[in-house]
């Protein structure tokens, strides 16, 4: 069906922003398909269900509106007391020079801009499919558009049990930087990885990163979106899980004015493990939208889902989040919980939780709420002495706690707990 | 020392007054407990001087160790030494037990211009005064009340009180939920806090739990004043007759 005039339009001015990255190879396939995916869709516009409460404009719009960097000073680098093997992005472009080197055992790490020039690599059978998988029931332009246009991106093949996590560091340095990255993650049988990303990575970011979780194999993700007020991004996280594998992923977003992250996942094999979750902090022109869909196509699979939000002057939240179990995937044990703080009156917070069931002995469960402080708790914490800035620090980081448990590493949660309190301490003035 | 002086307090959303001028001082190493029947204001009195809002003090004056506790934020008061066991103790989800009174009792000693606890000196102190309350490492782990049964609840309100060492310490109808057991344990952790530097102030609807905490003086209020103070023989007296012929005599 030929799309909308108005569709047809944007899209074409989109593309004629961008040029297509070179590339021999069996990439250039890959793209194909996945330029054709999106010519069948079109960009998302505002009419669309999907971006009913996210207005696309920013992120579809053929110039990148600019967005200064922001510079702290008052916090370390993520992940920096962590063992790790860091590759850098500035504004989407490889930094060889201020990147370790990947060689580690058991772990095979190449980069897209140059395996995608070869005939032969694993990423052949794997790159854009689960995003085009993905694209049913509900359609996402914006990773088919990623597909078919990233200039760059890591390719990662686990064998073993990686010895340290790999992360993907992002640095934004100008102010037009419109960047579009795609990363492969397959973890094999049996083996175990983590996956850190720290950073706004540029004005303008649309990143997706596939994750193919091989039986009994486990796959740990943690992401911080960086501080920079005025970035925005659309990321995409498609994961595809074996019999009896683990798959968690926890990002956390402190600022942004726009901000779109969508999780797919689909549990395939019996007895996988699912877990996504996130804490967002807005606080003024912030715009933050979770969009989760998991899919459970096997029997006695878990799946979480845990969103926190916490929002102040005129910080606005979105959850969209789905569960849907098939045919046949009995014993699904699905839970979803959306929950904000609301800090004052002029922030608000959207859910859209939903449960689609077509097996009948499954456990799933739902819930969504959205609270001020307890004037209660806060009265109690500084009867004992706390005064109050700390006390409410306390709270909102109480708030937090359900999603925060869902990072099993202890350094990584404490780096990424420090960072809270950090934020928390500056802004709760 | 703890002085109130004719307090007058009225709840700020409506025009009620509850409390209409209340004289009380309690000395540094006495326990004094306030007896009532219900909506008498004892449990007001207790927030009011511990700085919960909602109330608006419309005269009068409360002071410890003759610093204004009106004029002083809720932790600024902690801090001066003010502590209340509250009747129904909060449960903060997401907060453990441990960070809670770490927290506290470092937040104090900033105020107080002193030192930090070191984490192991923490530990050791909140091991010793746990154990004496009968609270298992378990429970110090778990957040703030969260899951814990009355009994557990209170005995953490005194493990609060033993660790912060306040100067004067309100109890707000700490027995009420208890069984007998319970308000022993409850009370023998009182006991212990006993010295010729702390005061007490022990809210209570029943003379049961003064058997346990032997007052040095008592008070009855009714109808926001207290209407008579005596010693530990007049808690008899309303467990024997109530609180009848006492009101009829105020009146």
């Amino acid at each position: 069906m030929a799309l909308p005039q108005a569709k047809e339009d944007a899209l074409a001015a989109r593309l004629e922003s961008l040029t297509k990255p070179a590339s021999g190879g069996w990439l250039s396939l890959a793209r194909g398909q996945a330029e054709a995916r999106l010519h069948e869709m079109g960009l998302p516009g505002r009419r669309d269900e999907y971006w009913r409460w996210t207005n696309p404009t920013t992120l579809i719009s053929p110039e990148v509106t600019p967005a200064a960097p922001y510079k702290p000073t008052d916090e370390a680098p993520a992940f920096d007391a962590i063992d790790r093997v860091k590759l850098v992005f500035v504004d989407g472009v490889f930094d060889a020079a201020a990147s370790d080197d990947p060689a580690m055992a058991g772990v095979e790490i190449s980069r897209l801009a140059e395996a995608g020039q070869t005939d032969v690599h694993w990423a052949r059978e794997m790159y854009g499919l689960l995003e085009a998988q993905g694209q049913s029931p509900v359609k996402r332009p914006l990773a088919a558009l990623n597909s078919a246009y990233a200039t760059d991106g890591v390719l990662i093949r686990v064998t073993g049990k990686a010895e340290k996590p790999v992360h993907l560091v992002y640095y934004h340095e100008s102010e037009t930087s419109d960047a579009i990255l795609h990363h492969c993650v397959r973890v094999e049988e049996g083996a175990e990885f983590t996956l850190l990303e720290s950073g706004p990575a540029a004005a303008r970011f649309n990143k997706v990163l596939e994750v193919e979780v091989a039986d009994r194999a486990s796959f740990h993700h943690i992401r911080t979106q960086g501080r920079d007020h005025e970035r925005r991004a659309a990321t995409h996280i498609f994961a595809r899980l074996g019999t009896e594998s683990r798959f968690k992923t926890f990002t956390v977003t402190a600022n942004g004015v726009m901000t779109r992250n969508e999780v797919v996942v689909e549990l395939t094999g019996d007895d996988a493990l699912a877990h996504v979750a996130g804490a967002a902090m807005g606080d003024g022109d912030f715009h933050h939208d979770d969009t989760v869909f998991v899919t459970h196509d096997a029997e006695r699979c878990e799946s979480r889902q845990v969103f926190k939000k916490v929002l102040r002057n005129g910080a606005e939240g979105i959850f969209q989040g789905k569960i849907l179990v098939q045919p046949g995937a009995q014993k699904t044990d699905g839970y979803q919980i959306s929950q904000s703080l609301l800090l004052d009156d002029d922030s608000q917070f959207l859910a859209k939780p939903e449960l689609e069931i077509y097996a009948d002995d499954v456990s799933c469960s739902h819930g969504s709420t959205s609270g001020a402080i307890d004037d209660t708790a806060l009265f109690y914490l500084r009867s004992r002495g706390v005064p109050e800035r700390e006390a409410q620090s306390l709270l909102v980081l109480a708030f937090l706690a359900e999603a925060l448990d869902e990072i099993e590493d202890e350094a990584i949660s404490e780096d990424i707990r420090g960072r809270l309190e950090g934020w928390l301490s500056r802004r709760m003035a | 020392m703890l002085e109130i002086k004719n307090l007058h307090v009225k709840l700020e959303e409506e025009d009620k007054q509850i409390l209409k001028g209340v004289d009380l001082t309690v000395e540094p190493g006495k326990v004094h407990a306030i007896m009532g029947p219900n909506g008498s204001g004892k449990s007001t009195l207790s927030y009011v001087l511990s700085g919960r809002d909602g109330y608006e003090v419309t005269d009068g004056t409360a002071t410890l160790d003759g610093h204004d506790l009106l004029d002083m934020d809720p932790e600024e008061r902690a801090a001066a030494g003010l502590f209340l066991a509250f009747q129904y103790p909060v449960e903060i989800p997401g907060v453990g037990n441990m960070t809670f009174l770490r927290t506290a009792l470092n937040a104090q000693r900033k105020a107080r211009g002193e030192p930090e606890i070191s984490a192991g000196d923490f530990l050791k102190l909140i091991r010793e005064k746990a154990k004496t309350l009968k609270i298992d490492a378990e429970m110090l782990k778990r957040p703030v009340n969260v899951g814990f049964s009355g009994g557990e609840k209170k005995r953490n309100e005194i493990l609060q009180m033993a660790m912060l060492e306040p100067t004067m310490c309100i109890l707000d109808e700490t027995d009420s939920g208890l069984d007998v057991d319970a308000m022993k344990l409850v009370a023998e952790g009182v006991n212990a806090l006993r010295d010729e530097g702390r005061g007490f102030l022990v809210i209570t609807h029943y003379q049961r739990l003064l058997d346990h905490i032997k007052p040095d003086v008592v008070h009855i209020m009714s109808n926001g004043r207290i209407i008579k103070t005596g010693g530990p023989d007049l808690a008899l007296e309303v467990e024997n007759n109530g609180y009848a012929d006492l009101l009829a005599e105020a009146n």
